[in-house]
């Protein structure tokens, strides 16, 4: 899928390129911004094979259940086999799969980073651009709230909630994970728009006659979109990193797997001294590819949205 | 058409908003048609912040704004939205007044999505050539570019004809020239001139005596805050009163003379005026012409009387919390 992307790419957008090099573009259309921005993503290698190894990895979690041979949780073979032959990542110490493990680790490990980073993303994102554009009292009220959940310490809480309120599912943990994740984001987008407010492109917007949201949205966004897409890797890594950690003391789902819950399984069964590595090497290299490419791309994107960057 | 009126402007400082800054007092002014009416002040005098107002960028804390006779000092969003469809803006910074990431078009874009939504592709395209036209530039060479690949004179020139898209009646230009290069800096103006011709009334802030001079029919001498002296170009660069004002005109550099023949000249003006504030002598004549109650109801000493006609000056005093040096 994304192989055939880049030979397209430049094929559709040959027209709309006279327009960067300084020829008339009288045919431009209003969606040409969009496209352009496409066109040089799709030329970017960071962007490619970042890109490419998170949708690997994310198609294998998604339709990589259907055509396995065990549940995750199954006996299904002889215990602590080494990969091979039946179980291409081996068995653990009860002769469970390794491989469907993983797979149905991804998708939860996925649901998770995805959920959890929306949450805390957006949250973030629209307390932050509406305290630093908006100033004043609001600024204040916003400012406070953001900083008495950032004092709070979230994994503590995330543990009491996990155990108070039984929460089993990985979507809501995803949810929780998300809530208390937002307030440092909240004010690296405040200080962002803070210092893009001022600039005179806002002003000018504004006399324009467009409305605040607009100037958020088509002005000071799109000046920090590598930035809030970093922002979103990060929180997207950090909620997997949780979730593991929560899943590693025992708060994590019940009814479901988890790459961090895999990792914890290895660990209390002394895989590391039986040296069935690849209980444990698997699900570690997962993580650590997804959040990995995800940098990777963000790199790469920084290059996209900002022309000065950009090496053609 | 635009008239001022004992506008003010007072910042809130220190912990708890407990003092006050005046960065605008009692200012007074209006602006013509067809007429270039220049601000002229130091850094920190308030210039800057009399024409965000009248763009309302900032809300004034006192006196009114009245535009063709109505009270435009508080607007509503849609009514904001009317009246930039009259009044329009030029920025001092022509790098920082686009969109680093877009190109220069998109501001265009953004002009004709909020106002023009109805006109179809090739009648904007016409009106667009035909405003890039009016100031000089070739729509070839700057649409489809970024910020980064124009000069800083040809991204000024397209900010003015963003403004003329709009059919405006009055231009704010907030130090238009000061990061032009001079090479470029009379094309600016040259094109200010043209567009006064057509009838538009500018605004034009700088902190320049000579493009001062060179544009505009009257201008107004801003200190702290406070207008100083205001009235027709030529009698207030001719015959300066008011001390900040005598001050500033001396320390401009004179191509065709030496520094000794200016100071001879300042010295010879401040000795017939030290000791002495043509605002409150003219307040006293006035008040022994209409008794005492008239000169004592103008107390709090931040108008301007009419020195000569068409020039007015203010009390001699620099700041505003100085003595008047005639003592009274």
């Amino acid at each position: 899928m994304t192989a055939t992307q880049p030979t397209t790419g430049p094929g559709t957008e040959a027209t709309e390129q006279p327009g960067v090099t300084g020829a008339p573009s009288g045919s431009r259309k209003p969606g040409g911004d969009v496209r352009e921005t496409l066109y040089f993503a799709l030329r970017n290698p960071k962007v490619l094979v970042g890109g490419f190894v998170v949708l690997a990895f994310l198609l294998l979690g998604l339709i990589g259940p259907a055509f396995l041979r065990y549940a995750p949780m199954d006996y299904a073979g002889p215990p602590m086999a080494p990969p091979g032959g039946d179980f291409p990542l081996g068995t653990t110490t009860f002769g469970q799969d390794v491989f469907a493990q993983f797979v149905a680790g991804l998708r939860s490990t996925f649901l998770v980073g995805v959920l959890g980073g929306a949450v805390a993303a957006v949250i973030g994102m629209t307390i932050g651009f509406v305290a630093g554009y908006r100033g004043g009292l609001i600024d204040e009220l916003l400012n406070m709230l953001t900083n008495v959940v950032l004092v709070i310490p979230g994994f503590v809480v995330l543990i009491i909630i996990n155990a108070y309120l039984g929460v089993r599912s990985v979507p809501m943990q995803a949810l929780y994970i998300g809530i208390f994740s937002w307030p440092w984001v909240a004010r690296a987008v405040r200080s962002q728009t803070l210092s893009l407010r001022s600039r005179d492109f806002i002003d000018l917007a504004r006399l324009s006659g467009v409305g605040v949201g607009t100037i958020l949205r088509r002005e000071v966004a799109p000046n920090m979109y590598s930035y809030l897409f970093m922002t979103f890797v990060l929180l997207f890594g950090g909620s997997i990193l949780t979730a593991a950690s929560l899943d590693f003391i025992g708060l994590g789902p019940t009814n479901a797997m988890s790459l961090g819950l895999m990792m914890n399984q290895a660990v209390q069964w002394s895989a590391l001294h039986l040296g069935l590595w690849w209980w444990f090497v698997p699900p570690g290299l997962g993580i650590t590819l997804i959040v990995g490419s995800l940098y990777i791309m963000n790199v790469g994107l920084d290059e996209v949205f900002n022309p000065k960057l950009r090496e053609t | 058409m635009l008239t001022l009126d004992r506008l003010d402007k007072v910042y809130r400082t220190g912990t708890f908003g407990t003092s006050d800054l005046h960065a605008v007092r009692q200012v007074t002014l209006d602006v013509q048609r067809g007429e270039v009416v220049s601000l002229i002040g130091e850094s920190g005098s308030g210039k800057s912040t009399i024409g965000k107002m009248v763009l309302h960028l900032l809300d004034s804390s006192g006196g009114t704004i009245t535009f063709d006779g109505r009270d435009v000092t508080h607007l509503g969003f849609r009514a904001r939205r009317e009246y930039y469809r009259k009044v329009q803006g030029v920025f001092q910074d022509p790098f920082s007044s686009f969109n680093p990431i877009f190109k220069v078009d998109r501001t265009f874009e953004t002009l004709r999505r909020s106002y023009f939504p109805r006109v179809s592709s090739s009648d904007w395209r016409g009106r667009l050539e035909e405003a890039l036209a009016a100031v000089s530039l070739e729509p070839g060479d700057i649409l489809g570019k970024f910020p980064h690949q124009l000069s800083g004179g040809q991204l000024q020139r397209l900010l003015i004809a963003r403004a003329l898209l709009l059919d405006i009646e009055l231009l704010v230009a907030d130090e238009i020239i000061s990061m032009l290069d001079a090479s470029t800096r009379i094309d600016v103006l040259n094109l200010l001139v043209e567009l006064k011709s057509r009838g538009l009334g500018i605004l034009f802030v700088t902190h320049d005596l000579s493009l001062g001079n060179y544009v505009s029919d009257r201008v107004v001498i801003l200190y702290k805050g406070r207008v100083v002296e205001r009235g027709v170009t030529a009698a207030v660069f001719d015959d300066p009163l008011h001390p900040y004002t005598r001050d500033l005109l001396a320390s401009v550099p004179h191509l065709d003379r030496t520094w000794e023949d200016v100071e001879a000249e300042e010295a010879e003006r401040s000795a017939a005026l030290a000791g002495r504030c043509l605002y409150h002598e003219a307040l006293a004549a006035q008040g022994r012409a209409l008794g005492e109650e008239a000169s004592a109801a103008d107390g709090d000493d931040v108008g301007l009387v009419e020195h000569s006609p068409g020039h007015f000056v203010g009390c001699f005093r620099l700041a505003a919390g100085d003595p008047c040096p005639a003592g009274a």
